[in-house]
């Protein structure tokens, strides 16, 4: 697999280390207990497209990455948390 | 069979070089260009090898990849080499060669006698006896004789000395191939300013045409080969013979070049390389592989395929026999009685399957002398070790003295890589062979694979395809120019499809020549229920042999599909796995082996540790000194002293692989209060604080303290085996859950040395050396922070302790890091300042009932580890909602105490923790003799009701290393209980 | 008909034309008392122990393609009781008798070869680890013995024993009752066993939905037909979210991922035991027909495409001559992934429910196939009884919210990693 990282171009996927499911949102620190054993225990694991986190070993971007799980193929990839913004030439 | 070498003929070989070799002990010589088949067939051995399952005799039955009888075994000691296709093995000046699968010899094999219990031991016998018997009667009995009669090569028993090697490239067209569609393919994209790899796993670029009489644009096609090559090379081209591209992966490639794959390179080459290809187009060229036909006694040495006698005439000047029959169902195989007959060799008769045969063909076995059979098959082969004759089965039917018998059913395009690139195999019935289906974007198909097999049709698909390629790459195409080819009746013999697939019925019919399938055992599947194309694979084995089932799995289907009474598309398609063919170990680990396997990562200050007696021991990816040995001690002699060192005198440890992550910005203690249980907002500047972090679902991670150097920067240690996992779970937080959050987390590790000095004249050692901190307890309290200098070298200085004593940890520039360790040391050379390792670090931390760890074992709470009061309740914090689930507060949960030995025998670790029940209540996570307690012989453990229990005795049962000490429960915290030492 | 050495030479002397079918190809009925999605191994056991321990022979065993064609033909082929947590030791240590006898109780000979698996320990900690472990195992009366560094070099010839090595061997803990056992005879001794006793095997029928009737669930909808059960049971490894969607469960504590294996050319025997290399993950046998069959970590992300990356088959390779440096020379003759049903600790989920009528066995990460009679004498238990056998009290569904998760390598809520 080709992960087409914004900051470094296309690189293999060994580069990268699989961080896991993105379509969680993080609850906040004190969401109730249900709110957080969903989110930590709890997965879709869909057969098809799947947007999950990787983090380039290299630039140490975190990338949320949009990969079909039947034929892995890479629909898209896009930095996120506070790099975003940098890497899209925002500047700070 | 009986070989030899024709007088004159044989483009590839080069008359006037000689070389001698070995095989099953006896010495041959051969020519340069040989393969060791084409050399053993030219020195008229027949036998080479024996079967998997009837030990029967095999001899060469092809001239590629897709051998199934010439298994091998090459070189000695650990060269050698197991399971080798005698065509692939380029013949070299001293090689070894031996058969396989045959005591005592070849010639005469007791194995063989499984033959005459052929019909006891069909597809599956194994399944339905050897069942009863007492327990371990299979394994102890039957099983052994099983495996020792299985198995083919031996694998070598010492160490392979060669050396293996790994290649990345990218390039803009790879070309999987070098038959006439693959070259003018390179050439076209090359043309076209295309970057392109041209890869083909025989030892020179060719294909077909090296076999191949005919001239191309007016010179011997072998010839035109070797030009069109020189020119692609030349052109910038990078072409790549010996070179099997054997996978795909996910669009990348895996391939093996075989360098220099025999023994005694002088240059020092890699054996193999592996090469991992990325290519923006894929040209598939890979050709097609004869398909033979099953008929009674097809297994005997002198059946071969059709195209590799033509093969083996042609390119090697050999003859596969003295007089020859050729058993074909289309005109393709007519190539062959021409090729036989103009090197003079006799071709007594073509049977072929077909009532008709087309006059283009008839004519040619006409000319070649050669009874022609029309509508007739093989019924019967005999000879002992070899073919000595056949039975022609039909109305003109006879008895027929031959030494070779050669065949061809059809072919099969060789659409592996394809498969493997999700391209399912389509059966057309036209062609009466599958072929590759819808191609992934980016792939083009020519030659022999796309089912036209015909030289012409592979020069033109070929150069159609580059240009396509090239076209799509956007590239400017100017066409290029089709070479002409002078042999009309090629084009002719291959315009007609081959015959469907059929076999001839019969005992001794095989499929799979080398796993030993017949027939009869495709019909014991079907009978049995295993029609399914993987039952039926998995069944009888067919297909599974190292050959891979290249020139069975067609007839195997074909066969099952009678059965059934259905098409063969309905009994399924394979999906072929990757490799294409078998590819070493060796290559695909290449450098990355024995103490190259995983990076090493050693300390500024190794070099001293090793040479001051330093015995060390593996933490992660690190190298961290377990003990110094002086003379006479063993690492317990030498952990006891050091760790007694430090809590009189003074001693140095190195803590360089501690992680260390620079946390920075505004935000920075808003992070930290998020990640760690404690506390650390309120932190002073040039303070530092002991935290603790938790998983999301509440249970520990890691420890360690954090410094403020700054109001908006801090100093964060990990403990060594999680410094990547705590950094990357800090930038992932970050990033997902608190974007908002303005702070940089960055990895320092490799920055810093780090050496921590301990005891009670700590103080005085470093006061002596470093300069510009006031060592005074008052001016530098316990957790607090410095900087200064030791010479000309900045220091951070942190008074922290691990051990309990008096202690400082000093960080300084890596590259620092040795000549700060030596300055201490001198500094405290009047004190007799000794190093410890991380035993001795072991013995002080248990001493004091620190975590580390054995306790920190990804399953243990803050409660269990009696470390809840850190937890803040003023804030939330990463785990800190989940850690409050009732089930991970449960008192009966294994919690954190201490162990006493009742008889002053050690406690070991790995020990459980028994009452009377006899159950584990617990486990023993750390042990120590502790020099500080009088000799006592302490641990740490954790069990069931912990702390509830303190003052109970148990029994410390070691049963799998035969101890059993009786213990007292105790409190964790064994030395100093108020901690007075360290802040003195 | 039962197999023997005497219908073996009948078989003989009859041109090998007078063999029945294994099992039959059911056309499926009606209704069922129960049906059990998915005809790979743990689903064949299951249906098999229903009819034989529970007396529940109006049984289907519903297949998507061919049976077999899952984990239970694409594994390693290894059988242990080595675990460290006591749940899992039981369970598993369960299924190892199961295993001593099954050959005999299925009358089809899966080839259960108990020739030792060894796990190899790299420093002094990771063996006090072992012994940790092999304590357990002792404790529980399983078979462990902890061997020194001259014992493993004794037990396994040809390993790189050097006390240079980048991770020298110092010790290991071996099982000498584990072994491997021939996988697909598994998947169709249970087959023919439980046929033998009226269970209809129905191949080529995916499950594209469930009948229901308010929440409980009373049946299957395949391309063949509706199929009506009082009690449905779930056995699909790598695909339990997918059709636990089709009832309307959208979130499991499963993930699917790859895990590659790879099997090398016959040799003659070299390796007689199971070992496993301590410091990276890989695991090597060799099987009755001569192959080394060995495997690693799973690629790491999620993943149905029964494929996986070169990385990691370089990284097998790579660990596996490093262990035995005699071996560069062996060829790799094939090499296939299978969908991993990755849980949130590592551990298995074998329960009633989550809805009514519905019953599910999932999660088992790599343990799947030695587990194969354990999961399926318990599921059917479960199933027939409406409650857990005692050694599969514990591998519940809701242990995860609850924090009694079973986290045999510690390695947290992080499929991945387990």
């Amino acid at each position: 697999m080709l992960i087409p990282c914004p900051h470094c171009g296309p690189r293999e996927s060994d580069e990268f280390t699989y961080i896991g499911d993105a379509e969680r949102t993080p609850p906040a620190l004190d969401a109730p207990e249900a709110v957080w054993t969903r989110y930590v225990f709890a997965r879709r694991n869909p057969m098809g497209r799947h947007r999950e986190y990787w983090q380039h070993t290299g630039c140490r971007a975190v990338l949320a990455v949009t990969r079909n799980t039947l034929t892995h193929e890479v629909e898209g990839c896009e930095i996120v948390g506070p790099h975003a913004a940098t890497a899209a030439g925002a500047g700070e | 069979m009986t070989g030899y070498r024709l007088a004159t003929g044989g483009s590839g070989i080069d008359r006037t070089r000689r070389l001698g070799f070995t095989f099953a002990g006896r010495p041959y010589g051969g020519l340069a260009g040989d393969t060791l088949a084409s050399a053993l067939i030219a020195n008229g051995v027949g036998v080479v090898g024996r079967s998997f399952k009837y030990h029967r005799p095999r001899g060469v039955t092809a001239a590629g990849p897709e051998e199934a009888g010439a298994l091998v075994s090459l070189g000695e000691g650990g060269r050698h080499e197991p399971n080798a296709k005698a065509p692939m093995v380029p013949l070299v000046e001293g090689l070894v060669a031996d058969g396989q699968n045959a005591w005592p010899s070849l010639g005469f094999d007791v194995g063989a006698i499984n033959g005459l219990a052929g019909p006891l031991i069909s597809a599956g016998f194994y399944y339905k006896t050897f069942i009863g018997g007492p327990r371990g009667t299979w394994t102890r009995l039957f099983e052994p004789v099983i495996r020792r009669a299985a198995g083919m090569g031996r694998a070598a028993t010492t160490p392979d000395p060669d050396r293996y090697e790994t290649m990345n490239a990218t390039c803009d067209v790879l070309v999987i191939g070098a038959g006439p569609a693959g070259l003018m393919a390179a050439t076209a994209a090359l043309a076209a300013g295309a970057r392109v790899i041209l890869a083909d796993e025989r030892e020179r670029p060719g294909g077909a045409l090296l076999h191949d009489l005919s001239e191309v644009d007016g010179v011997p096609a072998p010839d035109f080969a070797a030009a069109t090559a020189a020119r692609l090379t030349d052109g910038g081209a990078v072409v790549l013979p010996r070179t099997t591209v054997y996978g795909h992966y996910d669009g990348r490639f895996g391939a093996v070049e075989r360098v220099v794959d025999h023994p005694g390179d002088p240059h020092g080459l890699p054996r193999q390389r592996h090469w991992q290809i990325r290519a923006r187009h894929v040209v598939l060229a890979t050709g097609a592989i004869e398909r033979p036909i099953v008929f009674p006694g097809n297994d005997r040495p002198g059946v071969m395929l059709a195209d590799a006698a033509r093969a083996y005439a042609n390119r090697y000047g050999v003859a596969v026999g003295r007089r020859v029959a050729v058993f074909a169902a289309h005109d393709g195989a007519y190539r062959t009685v021409r090729d036989l007959a103009a090197a003079g060799i006799d071709v007594a008769a073509v049977v072929d399957a077909r009532p008709a045969v087309p006059a283009a063909a008839a004519s040619l076995a006409e000319a070649a002398g050669a009874r022609l059979f029309a509508g007739h098959h093989v019924g019967a082969t005999r000879g002992r070790k070899g073919l000595a004759g056949l039975t022609v089965a039909g109305a003109d039917g006879g008895s027929i003295a031959v030494d070779a018998l050669l065949v061809s059913g059809g072919y099969t395009p060789t659409l592996h890589l394809a498969s493997q690139a999700g391209a399912r195999p389509q059966w057309d019935d036209a062609l009466a062979a599958f072929r590759p289906g819808p191609l992934p974007e980016g792939w083009t198909a020519a030659g022999a694979v796309t089912g036209r097999y015909a030289t012409t049709d592979a020069l033109e698909t070929g150069a159609a395809a580059g240009e396509a390629a090239a076209a799509a790459l956007g590239r400017t195409v100017a066409p290029l120019a089709r070479p002409a080819l002078a042999a009309a009746d090629d084009a002719a013999l291959t315009a007609t499809a081959p015959a469907a697939p059929f076999h001839v019925a019969g005992k001794k019919a095989f499929v799979d020549l080398e796993h030993d399938v017949t027939s009869a055992d495709i019909a014991l599947a079907h009978d049995e229920g295993f029609q399914a194309v993987e039952h039926l694979k998995r069944y009888t084995t067919l297909g599974m042999a190292t050959d891979q089932g290249k020139t069975s799995n067609v007839n195997g289907l074909a066969i099952m599909a009678e059965h059934l009474g259905a098409p063969i598309p309905t009994v399924g398609t394979t999906r072929f796995r990757p490799p294409y063919t078998p590819v070493a170990l060796g290559a695909l680990a290449g450098a990355e082996t024995g103490a190259h396997v995983r990076p090493t990562r050693l300390t500024p200050m190794h070099d001293w540790h090793a040479t001051h007696g330093a015995v060390f021991v593996a933490t992660g990816a690190w190298l961290r000194p377990r003990a110094y040995l002086r003379p006479g001690e063993g690492v317990r002699e030498a952990y006891i002293r050091e760790a007694a060192t430090v809590r009189t005198g003074v001693g140095i440890v190195d803590v360089s692989s501690l992680g260390k992550i620079e946390v920075a910005g505004p935000d920075a203690a808003t992070l930290l209060d998020r990640v760690y249980a404690n506390g650390f907002a309120k932190l002073p500047v040039g303070r530092a604080r002991y935290g603790v972090m938790l998983r999301e679902d509440g249970v520990v991670f890691d420890d360690g303290t954090t410094w403020r150097l700054g109001e908006t920067r801090f100093l964060m240690t990990t403990t060594t085996a999680n410094a990547a996992a705590v950094l990357s779970h800090l930038e992932v937080l970050l990033a997902t859950a608190w974007p908002d959050l303005r702070v940089h987390v960055t990895s320092t590790t490799e920055q810093w040395a780090g050496m921590a000095v301990a005891g009670p004249l700590a103080r005085t050692t470093l006061a002596a050396t470093v300069a510009g901190i006031d060592f005074a307890n008052e001016a530098f309290p316990f957790m607090a922070v410095r900087e200064g200098a030791i010479g000309e070298v900045p220091v951070i200085v942190a008074r922290l302790s691990f051990s309990g004593e008096l202690a400082y940890e000093v960080y300084c520039g890596a590259h620092h890091g040795a000549a700060v360790w030596e300055r201490i040391m001198a500094a405290g050379a009047v004190h007799e300042i000794a190093p410890y390792g991380v035993e001795a670090l072991g013995t002080l931390r248990i001493e004091k009932g620190h975590v580390s760890g054995p306790e920190l074992d990804g399953r243990t709470t803050l409660y269990d580890l009696g470390l809840e009061r850190m937890a803040s309740a003023k804030k939330a914090f990463v785990g800190s909602v989940l850690m409050r689930r009732p089930a991970l507060r449960d008192p009966a949960r294994k919690r954190f105490v201490g162990l006493v030995s009742l008889d002053g025998k050690p406690i070991r670790s790995g020990a459980h923790l028994v009452g009377p029940s006899g159950r584990s209540e617990g486990h023993v996570t750390s042990t120590t003799h502790s020099p500080a307690l009088a000799g006592a012989e302490i641990a740490l453990a954790l069990l069931s009701g912990g702390p509830d229990r303190i003052g109970e005795e148990l029994l410390a049962t070691d049963p799998v290393r035969g101890n059993a000490v009786p213990v007292r429960v105790a409190d964790p915290l064994f030395f100093d209980k108020d901690g007075s030492r360290m802040h003195v | 008909m039962k197999y023997s050495a005497l219908a073996l030479l009948k078989g003989a002397l009859g041109a090998n034309r007078n063999w029945p079918r294994q099992w039959r190809a059911a056309v499926p009925k009606p209704a069922y008392d129960a049906i059990i999605v998915g005809g790979g191994g743990h689903g064949l056991a299951t249906a098999y122990y229903l009819a034989r321990e529970h007396g529940l022979t109006n049984v289907a065993v519903v297949e998507k393609g061919w049976i077999g064609g899952g984990n239970v033909g694409r594994n390693t082929t290894i059988v242990r009781s080595n675990y460290l947590l006591p749940e899992n030791s039981r369970f598993y240590e369960l299924g190892m008798k199961l295993w001593e006898g099954l050959s005999k109780d299925l009358n089809y000979n899966v080839m259960f070869s108990q020739r030792g698996v060894l796990n190899l320990a790299h420093t002094p900690s990771q063996l006090d680890g072992f012994a940790r472990r092999g304590n357990a195992m002792r404790l529980e009366g399983i078979d462990a013995e902890l061997l020194d560094r001259d014992a493993v070099g004794d037990f396994v010839p040809h390993l790189d024993m050097s006390p240079a090595a980048r991770f020298p061997i110092v010790g290991g803990l071996l099982q000498p009752r584990g072994g491997t056992a021939r996988h697909d005879a598994v998947a169709w001794g249970y087959a023919r066993a439980a046929d033998a006793l009226g269970v209809d095997i129905i191949e080529n029928a995916p499950v594209t939905g469930f009948l229901r009737e308010g929440e409980r669930i009373v049946g299957v909808v395949t391309p063949r037909g509706e199929i009506r059960a009082a009690k449905v049971g779930l056995a699909v490894a790598g695909s339990t979210s997918e059709v636990m969607r089709l009832a309307g469960v959208e979130d499991l504590p499963i993930e699917s991922h790859v895990l590659q294996a790879f099997v090398s050319e016959p040799l003659k025997p070299i390796i007689h035991t199971v070992v496993t290399f301590g410091a990276g993950h890989l695991y090597i046998s060799q099987s009755d027909k001569g192959g080394l069959v060995f495997g690693g970590d799973i690629d790491g992300y999620n993943s149905y495409a029964q494929r996986g990356g070169l990385a990691v088959v370089r990284d097998v390779a790579s660990l596996a001559v490093t262990m035995f440096p005699n071996l560069k020379r062996v060829r790799v003759l094939r090499n296939w992934g299978g969908i991993m049903d990755m849980s949130m600790d590592g551990s298995p989920i074998i329960t009633k429910g989550p809805l009514p009528g519905l019953y599910l066995n999932a999660g088992w990460c790599y343990g799947g196939f030695k587990a194969t009679p354990a999961s399926g004498f318990c599921f059917a238990h479960t199933i027939a009884r409406d409650e857990p056998h005692p050694e599969n009290a514990a591998f519940t569904l809701d242990r995860f919210e609850r924090g009694l998760v079973l986290d045999e390598r510690g390695a947290g809520p992080v499929p991945q990693h387990h």
